[in-house]
């Protein structure tokens, strides 16, 4: 083996190209670049979010996309939801069950599931199913839209693609966010109880008195619709996804990758604060 | 009835002249990066006039047709349609504007969730809301008809040929019954039978309707057969205008190199 860690054959020497290294960029630079692309992302969010929101508010509405859309998002998530709220309700039974029985709580159980379900888990994973399920759907249709020029052929009709294409698919996961969010409720809330009295017999009679005592409309309604600013997120990040992909079938994926991993990221940070504000707004 | 937007927009028409230039390009320039595409275009076309620009590709012909339509922004310059300037203008206002004009896209670009019906259905469902579903039904088979696509109208767009699809891509950019027509590549990726019936049906529909129709294309043949006046662009100039008989005669060594290889 020669020095150059190329195997010699005798009688064939095939000219070893001379190794050529590209000076890494500064640490310094890289940093620059990466805050440079984050504010003219956000400012470009900005700007797609101004067109929707202007398109939105002036006439002609899109009505009839609009129905589409919520049937899009609203019945065809809906089993998906279910099923997730169902799976969650089952966990949480079991597990809070295990613990409140250690310390000797048993009798919170109601209270422990219908809180954890209602206010915890049941905004969240819905807000995470329709994420990967709609968002993804959303940016995989609208960047397929784009680089096959249908959206250029939408906005040469004369018809604002941000009206018809970007306002309706919004609007759409804003009004059935919190529709959906009961859904998983009462099913987590009925999957609990089931694997509860399958252990030890209660009535959901006596299931739903005893979690729902003395509680408020305060204490479940803003974590219920809190849902539409997860809507909105997830709307807005996968139609901005979708309507600037550029290139081919990868410029898809990208964009469909991108809606679901965005969304998902801007969906817990945006919770962080609701969970802030509403304990500040409804103490 | 009319709106206060419709009333607005009408009186901020130019009066219009039947002589004059539908569409005017003035010293339109346009780079994208480093890439200097157009630099400084200047063309006219007046209404039954049909004006065919050539060149190699990529030497923006397709940009063009898509500043006129305000797909794209041009870093200077103007594009009058009908007197009116339309670079900078809000999308709903250029939305007024091109109403008035048809875009044949060099891939056709249909909606491939909707039908062949559905497709040239698609713009009168948004801007002739007046019209019946039977009256918009028939209006659909009527443009289909006049680009030999009848008895087609529940295909997908999917399920016919890359001519088809132009055809239907035709009907609806008709659908508006517009005064100006752009077609992009109208015979790009066709065989010589389906080019020259495309041809044929451009020359039918301009006889017919009178439209002032920019095409763009490589096909000298198609350019020939199809249009009035011919402008060769390269390196972002339009190096000639004139008919193909004046680009025959012309001495420009582009020029001759041009016809020589089409």
């Amino acid at each position: 083996m020669s020095d150059r860690g190329v195997i010699a054959v005798e009688g064939f020497n095939p000219p070893i190209p001379e190794r050529r290294f590209e000076p890494l960029p500064s640490v310094a630079g890289s940093v620059a670049g990466l805050i440079n692309g984050l504010f003219e992302w956000f400012g470009n969010l900005g700007i797609f979010s101004w067109q929707v929101f202007k398109a939105a508010v002036t006439p002609p509405y899109e009505w009839r996309e609009l129905i589409r859309q919520l049937d899009e998002v609203g019945s065809k998530s809906f089993p998906l939801v279910a099923l997730a709220g169902a799976a969650i309700g089952v966990v949480i039974s079991l597990e809070a069950r295990y613990s409140l029985t250690r310390f000797g709580a048993k009798s919170m159980f109601p209270a422990t599931l219908v809180y954890s379900v209602i206010q915890v888990m049941g905004p969240i994973i819905t807000g995470l199913v329709v994420c990967g399920r709609v968002g993804a759907g959303i940016g995989a249709e609208l960047a397929s839209m784009k680089v096959s020029e249908q959206i250029d052929a939408i906005e040469a009709s004369a018809i604002n693609p941000y009206r018809l294409l970007a306002a309706t698919r919004i609007l759409a996961c804003i009004l059935m966010l919190p529709l959906l969010t009961l859904a998983a409720d009462a099913s987590g809330l009925l999957t609990g109880w089931f694997a509860q009295s399958l252990v030890e017999p209660l009535s959901f009679h006596q299931f739903i008195a005893s979690g729902f005592k003395g509680a408020t409309f305060d204490a479940f309604l803003p974590q219920t619709f809190k849902t539409a600013v997860y809507g909105l997120i997830i709307g807005l990040i996968a139609c901005f996804q979708g309507m600037r992909t550029q290139g081919g079938a990868e410029g898809v994926g990208r964009a469909a990758t991108n809606s679901v991993v965005l969304g998902s990221l801007f969906l817990i940070l945006a919770d962080v604060v609701l969970v802030k504000f509403i304990l500040v707004v409804f103490p | 009835m009319a709106t206060a937007y419709d009333i607005a927009m009408k009186q901020a028409e130019p009066e219009q002249d039947s002589r004059a230039p539908v569409v005017v390009v003035e010293d339109l320039r346009k780079t994208f990066g480093p890439r200097n595409v157009l630099s400084g275009i200047n063309l006219s076309v007046n209404r039954g006039q049909t004006l065919a620009v050539l060149g190699r590709s990529g030497t923006g012909k397709s940009v063009l047709l898509r500043l006129i339509i305000g797909l794209e922004t041009p870093d200077s310059g103007l594009i009058r349609i009908n007197g009116q300037n339309v670079v900078g203008l809000a999308l709903d206002r250029m939305s007024e504007i091109r109403k008035k004009m048809g875009f044949l896209f060099q891939h056709a670009a249909l909606y491939d969730s909707l039908t062949v019906a559905g497709n040239v259905a698609f713009p009168l469902e948004h801007h002739r809301r007046g019209m019946s579903k039977s009256e918009r039904g028939d209006r659909v088979e009527q443009l289909l008809a006049e680009v030999g696509m009848e008895g087609n109208s529940e295909k997908m767009p999917s399920d016919i040929s890359g001519g088809m699809q132009k055809r239907v891509g035709l009907a609806r950019a008709l659908a508006l019954e517009p005064e100006i027509l752009l077609l992009d590549e109208p015979t790009a990726g066709l065989d010589p039978i389906s080019s020259g019936e495309i041809n044929d049906l451009i020359l039918k529909l301009q006889h017919e309707r009178q439209m002032a129709s920019i095409v763009v294309t490589h096909d000298m043949h198609s350019a020939s057969t199809i249009a009035n006046s011919l402008a060769l662009l390269d390196q972002g100039n339009v190096v000639i205008e004139g008919t193909f008989e004046d680009l025959q005669e012309s001495g420009i060594g582009f020029v001759k190199e041009f016809l020589k290889k089409s």
